[in-house]
């Protein structure tokens, strides 16, 4: 009875259009292991399982009459999954790729090869390296010792193949020290060739190290019917993607630790609506569809 | 039937003019604007006399809606700090520069125009049919993604310009979805010309009786237009707007509102 009651409280949100369609292509398997990681990704973690082309194929031939936009990928770490590159290949010939990466796990002939399957495609295939500083004495105590310095090396990889990849950083600073940060990061970035830096500060999240440094989620840091009044729902990512992953189709990128992320088998019964019964819904709520590039969640008007 | 299709402007008054001739003397009989009055240029008001007397009918942009419900911003939805400094120059000095009587009738204008010639259904827009400021540029929009708008839409012909580079792409039943570019700065490339587009509607022609697929496609001529650039940068000057802005004018690559492009155009520019 009390999760009726509970349920009854919860605003849920529906599956409006299909616009993002995500692949947990590596599962919760990583290279690094992160103290802020909110999936908990580690090099034993296999809770979630690499996909396969074969598997990446049949959703992407799905995803046509749901009129998918564009194909993000993440883990994990991606590149770990030994058939990305194909992968990648592949979901250029249908559209538009995206792909997460730490960036301290990328050998140059991949890039290569990726490099001319964007030449050969319409679409563009864009990287989000994640890198939470300007230096090793930021970045390295939450992402490991020497991985500053791998990170720099991807980005240069990357960019000497003519990406031009989008650097992704927690604020784990005072917002007041952003424009000193950016600068520096342009600073260090050009050094290694990389004269026009793509950055971008994502908002601090109570999850993962944060909520333990924090207080975490408060008891009333749940979205309500009151807080969804004259609020754009196309802001929360659950409106408009679902994930592939390799026990169903889940609810949305952040929420793959809960039991009830996991909506189907198929796209076609994952649309459901979804109770925002969750801390994180919370976070969602206030700062928008971060995990996205910026073109890709247009404000309502 | 020959029409042009005009897209940002930008206050650009001196490209939308020269556009204008342009267009009729290769034989428009119609023309449209497709949003986004106001941004950079100098000038806000010189664009709207214009428009009034070559009966330019006029879609409303983010910008448009922004200016004339005296919004705080233009929407574009930057979070880059450098993107949005700049961005709210623009918009500044746009809003204080137009007048009462324009920002109001760009309150009244549409979010879409549509109408029918030859058998085509046209949808004229800003950014998308199901939204203003949403950006589709060439190489982040699926074409299963336009096929899911345009059924939603009912329509053969779908126009659009707010990301800023012209572009187009044919879908199933000769149906086509094009981005008219802008008048209001060049594409980043660095040339100083501006874009705009011509749609000839005589082959195609036919009725509804005959199914799209039967027809023939409509012709789409993007058209370089060449204007006195070098006398709006003048005047930008004299109107102390940025030199960033300036010298885009001047040297054909963006230097700001980069943050929305995708890393394939972007990566044709220089900045
Ligand atoms: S690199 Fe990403 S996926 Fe891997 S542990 Fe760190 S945050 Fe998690
Ligand atoms: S965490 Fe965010 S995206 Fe996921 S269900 Fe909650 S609101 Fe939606
Ligand atoms: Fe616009």
């Amino acid at each position: 009875m009390t999760t009726h009651v509970e349920h009854a409280k919860c605003p849920t949100v529906g599956l409006a259009s299909l616009d993002e369609l995500w692949f947990q292509v590596a599962g919760t398997k990583c290279n690094l292991e992160c103290s802020h990681c909110f999936v908990s990704c580690s090099p034993s973690n296999d809770k979630f399982g690499f996909l396969s082309l074969e598997t990446v194929r049949r959703h992407l031939e799905d995803s046509i009459e749901h009129g998918v936009r564009e194909y993000y990928f993440t883990g994990g770490e991606p590149f770990l999954n030994k058939e990305l590159v194909p992968i990648l290949e592949l979901t250029l010939k249908y559209g538009p790729a995206t792909v997460l990466t730490n960036a301290t796990f990328l050998k140059a002939e991949w890039v290569a090869r990726l490099r001319k399957a964007q030449d050969d495609s319409i679409y563009c295939l864009e990287f989000r390296v994640s890198i939470d500083g300007p230096d090793a004495r930021t970045n390295d105590p939450i992402r490991g010792e020497g991985t500053f310095d791998e990170a720099v090396s991807g980005v240069a990889l990357l960019v000497q193949a003519g990406f031009l990849p989008i650097i992704t950083m927690t604020r784990v600073w005072d917002d007041a020290n952003d424009q000193n940060v950016l600068g520096q990061f342009r600073k260090v970035l050009a050094e290694h060739g990389y004269d026009r830096a793509r950055l971008k500060i994502l908002p601090r999240l109570k999850i993962g190290a944060e909520a333990s440094r924090t207080e975490g989620y408060g008891q009333f840091d749940r979205v309500t019917h009151g807080l969804l009044e004259d609020y754009d729902v196309g802001q929360l990512i659950c409106n408009h993607s679902r994930v592939v992953t390799d026990r169903g189709i889940a609810v949305c990128p952040i929420l793959l630790d809960s039991p009830t992320a996991i909506l189907g088998e198929t796209l076609n019964d994952a649309g459901g609506d979804f109770p925002l019964s969750h801390g994180a819904c919370f976070t969602c709520y206030q700062y928008g569809a971060i995990c996205t590039n910026t073109a890709s969640s247009p404000m309502e008007r | 039937m020959r029409i042009a299709f005009f897209g940002g402007i930008y206050n650009n008054y001196l490209a939308l003019a020269a556009a204008i001739e342009d267009a009729s003397l290769r034989g428009a009989e119609r023309m449209y604007c497709l949003g986004d009055l106001g941004a950079f240029g100098p000038h806000p008001d010189r664009v709207f006399p214009l428009l009034r007397d070559n009966q330019i009918e006029c879609v409303q942009g983010n910008y448009d809606h922004s200016i004339g419900n005296d919004l705080q911003d233009c929407q574009c939805g930057y979070t880059d700090p450098r993107d949005n400094w700049f961005a709210q120059i623009s918009y500044n000095y746009t809003y204080v520069n137009t007048s009462l009587k324009n920002r109001h009738w760009m309150r009244a204008l549409p979010s879409e125009i549509r109408f029918e010639v030859d058998g085509i259904r046209f949808l004229l827009c800003h950014g998308s049919p199901r939204k203003t400021n949403e950006f589709l540029w060439e190489s982040t929009t699926s074409t299963h993604f336009l096929e899911r708008l345009f059924q939603d839409a009912g329509a053969d012909v779908v126009l659009g310009t707010h990301s800023g580079i012209h572009w187009q792409r044919q879908l199933n039943g000769n149906r086509r979805f094009i981005n008219v570019g802008v008048l209001g700065r060049p594409e980043n490339d660095g040339s100083t010309n501006v874009w705009y587009t011509i749609l000839d509607t005589s082959r195609a022609g036919g009725d509804r009786a005959v199914p799209p697929a039967d027809m023939g496609p409509v012709e789409v001529e993007f058209v370089p237009l060449l204007y006195d650039h070098e006398r709006l940068a003048m005047e930008m000057r004299q109107e102390e707007l940025p030199p960033e802005f300036i010298s885009t004018i001047r040297e054909g690559w963006w230097t700001t509102c980069l943050e929305v492009l995708p890393g394939k155009e972007r990566g044709e520019g220089r900045y």
